[in-house]
């Protein structure tokens, strides 16, 4: 399981998750962000298309940043989720609250 | 198959996939194991080093894996007192939804075939069937 963050030309942050998301590493990624938030950051997006899995602990940690960073007045998008997390979001109504789109670069155009 | 994981947090990601590697091919199939499996149990044995046994690094949680022709149930039992899991609130709920915690127990029940607690609430049965 890996992070890697990335900032695009237009100052897009973009994190991407290799692995998975759960209790064990959640706190890695929440600090990364909060570092880059910290750093001026405002616009953020996390790329899940090489996530296996999150857990409810990584589904937290989500909801957490997307607070911490629309109180700075920026915005967290995520993208890249497949089949089966894209369900894991709508079961848990969290694709109501998130802007979520298919591609990272979709994500960023969209910015 | 027997597995006693330490109380630490970190260690979750590392025994999920050693229960994962070492179902037999054809138990499930691939997608349920990378999927519902993992999740499922990284929710359970996270809520059990976490809220079960407090990261107390004297107490471990045991996992016990149970294969049938068509179904693989995971036992996982922690040290702690127990709770009653009758009693957890809908995280789907308008005025929970933003919460950060309290959607482990939603996620499990809606991932696996079916859910059991044992009698003092510190052990869960998870039960994934094929197809």
């Amino acid at each position: 399981m890996r992070f890697t963050l990335k900032k695009d030309k237009s100052g897009v942050v973009v994190v991407g998750v290799e692995g998975q998301l759960i209790v064990g590493n959640r706190q890695e990624l929440k600090q990364k962000v909060l570092d880059a938030l910290e750093d001026g950051s405002r616009k953020f997006v996390i790329d899940f298309s090489k996530t296996g899995y999150i857990d409810s602990s990584g589904l937290g940690v989500l909801v957490s940043l997307s607070k911490k960073i629309r109180e700075q007045g920026g915005e967290l998008r995520l993208a890249g989720l497949n089949a089966d997390l894209q369900t894991l979001f709508e079961l848990t109504k969290l694709d109501t609250l998130f802007s979520i789109t298919r591609t990272a670069e979709e994500a960023l155009a969209a910015f | 198959m027997k597995l006693d994981v330490p109380s630490d947090l970190g260690m979750v990601g590392d025994a999920v996939e050693l229960v994962a590697s070492h179902l037999p091919p054809g138990t499930l199939s691939p997608r349920r194991i990378s999927f519902n499996l993992r999740t499922a149990l990284a929710e359970a044995l996270g809520n059990a080093i976490r809220y079960g046994n407090g990261e107390d690094p004297d107490r471990v949680v045991r996992i016990r894996v149970e294969l049938g022709r068509d179904v693989v149930r995971i036992y996982v039992v922690d040290d702690g007192a127990g709770f009653d899991p009758s009693h957890t609130p809908d995280p789907t709920s308008p005025e929970n939804l933003e919460r950060e915690f309290g959607r482990g127990l939603f996620v499990i029940r809606h991932l696996v075939d079916d859910v059991a607690f044992n009698e003092k609430g510190n052990g869960i049965c998870l039960t994934l069937r094929a197809g």
